[in-house]
């Protein structure tokens, strides 16, 4: 496994009217890892997701990625270079058919300047989206609309979107919550092995401890905006405090 | 950005609906009629702006701002430069209704919903004062405006007619190139989701900004030939909040389903106007909010709809 360090944040902060959400958050993340985030409602998770991806603006503290300071960065700024993110519900265009929406995608990651204003259906990108829905398989859903679909395959299609801009990171923001107990494997087994693939860092956000052992190389446990263990699954999934606090 | 434009079927119903619209105004239709039909493909273009802004669910409420501003510019560009070219009235129009829209787009692509709406006419009415009180620009009488030239030579009210045809058809396959591109589907994107396109890596304001600037210069354009074709401009009918309810009217009138509607649409309006005023002069506007109901009661997709119900090309929008 590569040793790179990809992302580091040092004494991170986050608090909303005084009421702190996030505190003293130090990580060190290595390319390639895949790193999952756990902890219980309101732990500081989604809003640890949103600092990195620039959705939130840290109140103190900083963000490296790949040795720059990205503290406060804006989102689309953090895709440019490399982080990218899902959410927990799904953020697609939801009156498009699933193509539109990965034809969209791709062609933003693609093109810049006046090749935007070129038309979005050339048949190398077609081909090329088509690739990927089967990839991720909701090629069979291509041209229905967004919004008649599953909330599983929309989580695979807000997935296939945040990657086709060949993300270094990608957050993943409870890819299998609203997503049926037969739906989630299948799902969790597309994606990562996709990542694994192209070697993307995956930090992903996670409720289901089955999908947390069976997937990630470290668990980072969360606890009233405090990480209280950061450790490999088997170890961290039976420390003291992550039983109290986390699994209840 | 125009690779096969001529082959889409948009483009080709659209040169084939404006040539028969010119054939019928230059040849065939008493004057009366034949100026609804040149007013209609005039204001038309300024409904095709509001149209593209709509499909990101910005609705301007002073795009008469832009309409005022490109025939005042025409105008202003005859008084103190002699400009009588049709070519160079269209372009000054167009360039100087771009550059407002280009300025003013800093500070309105911060907004949506009612807050763009009532900006967009604030900064209308700003102008309808200050037109109306300088003294000038002739004031609340407005400024004449000479016949249009061509090479050097008197246009005429047929002359005019074609020119407005060309432009019209530049226009629609322009904003046809402008929809079917990347940038143009972030229109209806950013309709659905402003976070997934700031994710995406697209600048949300930026994009709206490059549409607002469209939509003002095909504003100005609107603005430019009806000077042209009209001879006068003042405040009134120019600037006036009435006017840009009048477009705004239209758009939802013609319907958002193709680029075509905004001139179906607004050459329906100015038959209906015509027709009541005609026959209740004391209650034409009675009889065009009564339209207006009709439409958004039995036919909610606009116009448009009742031609996708009839035509084969339903299926094409753009």
């Amino acid at each position: 496994m590569a040793t790179t360090e990809i992302l580091k944040t040092t004494n991170l902060q986050k608090s909303f009217s005084g009421i702190i959400a996030a505190e003293d958050i130090n990580i060190s993340v290595k390319e390639g890892e895949i790193i999952g985030i756990i902890g219980a409602n309101g732990a500081g998770k989604t809003v640890f997701v949103n600092m990195i991806t620039g959705y939130l603006k840290p109140t103190s503290g900083s963000i490296e990625f790949n040795g720059k300071n990205i503290t406060g960065i804006k989102p689309r700024e953090a895709t440019h270079i490399g982080v990218c993110r899902s959410f927990q519900v799904s953020q697609v265009f939801m009156s498009m058919t699933v193509k539109q929406n990965l034809m969209i995608a791709m062609s933003l990651s693609k093109k810049s300047g006046s090749a935007l204003l070129d038309p979005i259906n050339d048949d190398i990108l077609s081909k090329e989206c088509d690739k990927i829905l089967k990839q991720y398989n909701i090629i069979k859903q291509k041209d229905l609309v967004v919004s008649t679909l599953s909330q599983g395959m929309r989580k695979l299609l807000d997935i296939a979107m945040a990657v086709v801009g060949n993300p270094k990171i990608l957050l993943l923001d409870e890819p299998t919550s609203g997503v049926s107990v037969e739906e989630k494997f299948g799902i969790m087994d597309i994606v990562i092995s996709a990542l694994k693939e192209s070697g993307t860092t995956v930090l992903f956000v996670e409720h289901d401890m089955e999908i947390v052992e069976r997937y990630v190389d470290r668990v980072m446990a969360f606890y009233q905006g405090q990480i209280i263990c950061d450790a490999p699954p088997k170890q961290a999934l039976k420390d003291k405090k992550v039983i109290q606090y986390v699994l209840g | 950005m125009f690779k096969g434009i001529l082959k889409e079927q948009t483009i080709q119903v659209g040169i084939g609906f404006v040539f028969i619209v010119v054939l019928l105004g230059t040849f065939i239709l008493p004057e009366w009629m034949s100026n609804n039909f040149m007013y209609g493909l005039s204001r038309g273009l300024a409904v095709l702006g509001l149209m593209i802004l709509w499909r990101t669910n910005l609705v301007s409420f002073g795009h008469a701002l832009y309409y005022g501003f490109g025939a005042y510019a025409v105008a202003i560009a005859q008084k103190y430069l002699g400009v009588t070219d049709v070519f160079l009235r269209i372009l000054i129009a167009i360039a100087a209704a771009g550059l407002l829209g280009f300025v003013l787009g800093f500070i309105l692509r911060r907004y949506r919903e009612i807050f763009f709406a009532m900006l967009s006419l604030a900064f209308s009415m700003v102008l309808y004062g200050l037109l109306a009180k300088a003294e000038f620009l002739g004031s609340t009488d407005g400024m004449s405006i000479s016949p249009s030239t061509m090479f050097g030579f008197e246009l005429g009210r047929f002359g005019l007619f074609y020119f407005i045809g060309f432009v019209v058809i530049l226009s629609l396959i322009f904003a046809h190139a402008y929809l079917r591109s990347s940038l143009g589907h972030l229109t209806t994107a950013i309709m659905d989701n402003e976070i997934r396109v700031e994710y995406l890596g697209y600048s949300v304001e930026k994009a709206i900004h490059i549409k607002y600037v469209i939509s003002a210069c095909l504003a100005g354009g609107a603005g430019g030939l009806m000077a042209a074709a009209l001879g006068q401009v003042d405040p009134d009918s120019m600037v006036l909040w009435s006017v840009s309810g009048e477009l705004v009217f239209v758009t939802i009138m013609a319907g958002l389903g193709n680029i075509l509607a905004p001139f179906v649409g607004a050459i329906f309006f100015e038959f209906i106007r015509t027709y009541a005023y005609e026959f209740a002069p004391q209650a034409w506007q009675m009889i065009i909010g009564g339209t207006l109901l009709a439409i958004i009661f039995f036919l909610p997709g606009g116009l448009w709809s009742l031609f996708q119900k009839i035509n084969p090309f339903k299926k094409e929008k753009k």
